[in-house]
């Protein structure tokens, strides 16, 4: 990697704003894509994420220009370009599959955008070195990608679509098909690539840890919509609906009933036995049913009952690393995970109660959040 | 079980499996053998008579076949009938096959259906439609007129053109069912990515589809080409006793004048020169499609 010397063009960054203003998406009467609207800063990676099918290739097959929106407009720099052909949008794409073409060697692959933006001679094969010893492939220029492993197929495409200099990259799961330690080294490289590069990237990807990892910011997506987006910490601590709180990380989910609502403190009564004192979230009013949703690791396990915990069976408890996974079952007849650190491992008698602990963020949403209903 | 017994296990499960696939293929080998090897060599045979009757051996009938320079003629234009039918067929057949990978599946069942049921009919009954459309008289000639492009009709009926205007569509399946399948097997997201890389829709037409399509596109090829230059019912039905072709000069030597050591070499001219014609063809078509097989 330190064999790449920066070349002008890289030293200085020019990222792109890229929005995606109210976009619909439909095939035929199914809509695929729901009113979209992502505002990207220049240079920032955005992941999107959500469940198979809601949405996350189409979006990013509208922004490339290979499909047609129902609605609404992409715009770079200010600029629509709903107008723009796909070869005219200057977008490069990394596919899922790659997508290499089968009859070129490596060298051809980088080279097909440069000779198809009318470049000749020498210049198309020394812009294909350098693109090929970035991803550190200098010596695979001639096999052809049936030769390469799934690995070096993945950095080919990286190469071919960055060699063309693309205003914005799009990644369509490009790790999905790598193990698990191929995967961190090429997240890694691309996020090095696009900081360097300065890329405005969305990355589409099935991994929330991925998402966690690589993105600045991160936009969960649920059948065609998008239910937040916010930065990886924002996300996973305060999700703004029960969706996006299911779907990132592991949580408790516990039923109770709002007993009063005063200023902004809701006193809630949990159906497991407790009565809390918390935060009321806008919509909430005294007499809904809410649901009280808690990480495992906010949870504590106290050997005293308060009104403030509420009484558990503890049943098996398994050490995962650092730390102590017990599972319990709340009198209500909740399924509740509990992570505790692996040194204070806790004995049998203090296992008897269940509270937030000190420091928790528990989240409280109405009981049918339209995302949940299903 | 040791990693040393598995490499010496493995060789000689491949060779029984192997022993196993070509006992398989038996039986097709044996008719094969029977029904086209033994034809042959009995065909080869029949040649080297010098007489009608099959009685003095000799090389006489070579000689007389290949001392006339019409047979020449004959032969080069046998060949030309079929290197111009598959250009016709390759150059309307392939543009209908990129139609094919866009349509939605509903319409590619439609259009596969129209293709396919050419086939589905008799070689005679298509050839005397064509005659019907191609006649003096014909549906051809009639909108011709119609339109005011022509002020009497073309003569197509026992013409070059019109034989190769009909094979053209009566060996378009031959063409389009290898190509189709060749093609929408491609995946489509290489169109998308030459695309994205700024290419227009024809540099990854030339640089990516046809590449790709080549398997296909030299099946359809040689399909067409050895169809159609055995194609004896419209040779003859459309191209009259005036175009004379291979196939003509064989009926008639083994069932007019009943010359068969003649009718014999003449067979032999033909699957020779149709074979190295096809061979030459499925050459090229393996060098530039190499990459795909490996
Ligand atoms: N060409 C198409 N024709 C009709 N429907 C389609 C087409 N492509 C996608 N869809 C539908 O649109 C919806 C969104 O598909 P999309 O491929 O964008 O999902 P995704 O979020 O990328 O899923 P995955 O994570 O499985 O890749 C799906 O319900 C899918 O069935
Ligand atoms: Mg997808």
């Amino acid at each position: 990697m330190q064999a790449l010397a920066p070349t002008p063009q890289q030293v200085a960054p020019a990222g792109r704003t890229l929005d995606v203003d109210n976009l619909t998406v439909r095939y035929g009467s199914a809509v695929a894509v729901d009113g979209v609207s992502l505002a990207i800063e220049p240079g920032e990676v955005v992941a999107l994420l959500g469940p198979s099918g809601c949405g996350k290739t189409t979006l990013l097959r509208v922004i490339a220009g290979f499909v047609r929106q129902a609605g609404g407009r992409v715009l770079v720099d200010g600029a629509g370009i709903d107008h723009l052909p796909a070869n005219q949008r200057n977008v490069g794409i990394v596919f899922q599959n790659y997508a290499l073409f089968p009859h070129m060697t490596v060298a051809e692959n980088v080279a097909h955008g440069l000779r198809a933006r009318g470049q000749r001679g020498a210049a198309v094969g020394q812009r294909v070195e350098r693109m090929l010893a970035m991803v550190q492939l200098g010596a695979f220029r001639e096999r052809l990608p049936r030769q390469l492993s799934g690995g070096q197929q993945q950095r080919v495409a990286l190469a071919r679509a960055l060699a063309v200099e693309p205003s914005i990259l799009l990644l369509d799961e490009p790790f999905a098909a790598l193990d698990r330690n191929l995967r961190l080294d090429m997240q890694i490289e691309v996020k090095r690539l696009q900081r360097q590069l300065g890329l405005t990237t969305i990355l589409v990807t099935h991994d929330q840890d991925e998402a966690m990892s690589v993105a600045d910011r991160i936009a969960v997506m649920n059948k065609g919509k998008v239910e937040q987006f916010d930065t990886p910490v924002a996300i996973y601590d305060r999700p703004q609906t029960l969706f996006v709180n299911g779907f990132i990380g592991t949580t408790n989910l516990l039923p109770g009933k709002v007993m009063a609502v005063m200023s902004d403190t809701a006193t809630v009564a949990l159906q497991a036995g407790a009565t809390l004192r918390l935060p009321a979230p806008q919509g909430i009013a005294a007499g809904s049913s809410v649901i009280l949703s808690v990480r495992p690791e906010q949870l504590v396990l106290s050997p005293v009952a308060t009104a403030e915990s509420w009484p558990i069976e503890p049943g098996l408890s398994l050490p995962l690393g650092p730390q102590l996974v017990l599972e319990a079952r709340a009198t209500c007849g909740t399924a509740l995970k509990i992570v505790e650190p692996r040194r204070r491992i806790p004995t049998e008698v203090q296992r008897r109660f269940c509270a937030l602990a000190p420091d928790a963020r528990p989240s409280l949403f109405p009981r049918s959040t339209p995302s949940a209903t299903e | 079980m040791s990693v040393a017994s598995d490499l010496i296990d493995r060789p000689r499960e491949e060779g029984r499996l192997r022993l196993a696939e070509w006992q398989l293929a038996l039986p097709l080998s044996l008719a094969f053998a029977a029904l086209f090897l033994a034809p042959l060599l009995l065909l080869g045979a029949t040649s080297f008579f010098n007489d009608e009757k099959i009685t003095q051996p000799g090389f006489a009938s070579w000689t007389k076949f290949f001392g006339d320079p019409f047979n020449y003629k004959v032969i080069l234009d046998t060949l030309l009938l079929g290197l111009k039918t598959v250009c016709a067929t390759v150059v309307i057949g392939y543009p209908v096959a990129l139609v094919y990978i866009d349509l939605p599946a509903r319409l590619q069942k439609v259009l596969i259906f129209i293709i396919v049921m050419p086939m589905l009919l008799s070689v005679v009954v298509r050839t005397f439609a064509w005659i019907v459309v191609l006649g003096r008289e014909g549906v051809v000639n009639q909108l011709l007129l119609w339109l005011g492009v022509i002020s009497e009709p073309l003569r197509l009926l026992q013409t070059e053109l019109g034989l190769v205007i009909s094979l053209t569509q009566i060996e378009m399946p031959l063409m389009l069912l290898p190509l189709i399948s060749v093609m929408s097997r491609l995946d489509p997201n290489l169109r998308d990515a030459s695309a994205a890389l700024g290419a227009s829709r024809w540099r990854t037409l030339f640089t990516v589809i046809v590449p790709l399509s080549m398997p296909g596109l030299v099946a359809g090829c040689l399909l067409v080409f050895a169809s159609s230059t055995t194609a004896f019912i419209s040779q003859t039905v459309i191209g009259g006793v005036r175009l004379i072709y291979l196939p003509l000069v064989i009926w008639q030597q083994s069932l007019v004048v009943y010359n068969w050591p003649l009718a014999a070499v003449a067979s032999l001219s033909l699957v020779v020169s149709v074979l190295s014609v096809i061979a030459a063809l499925s050459y090229l078509g393996r060098r530039s499609s190499r990459h795909l097989h490996g």
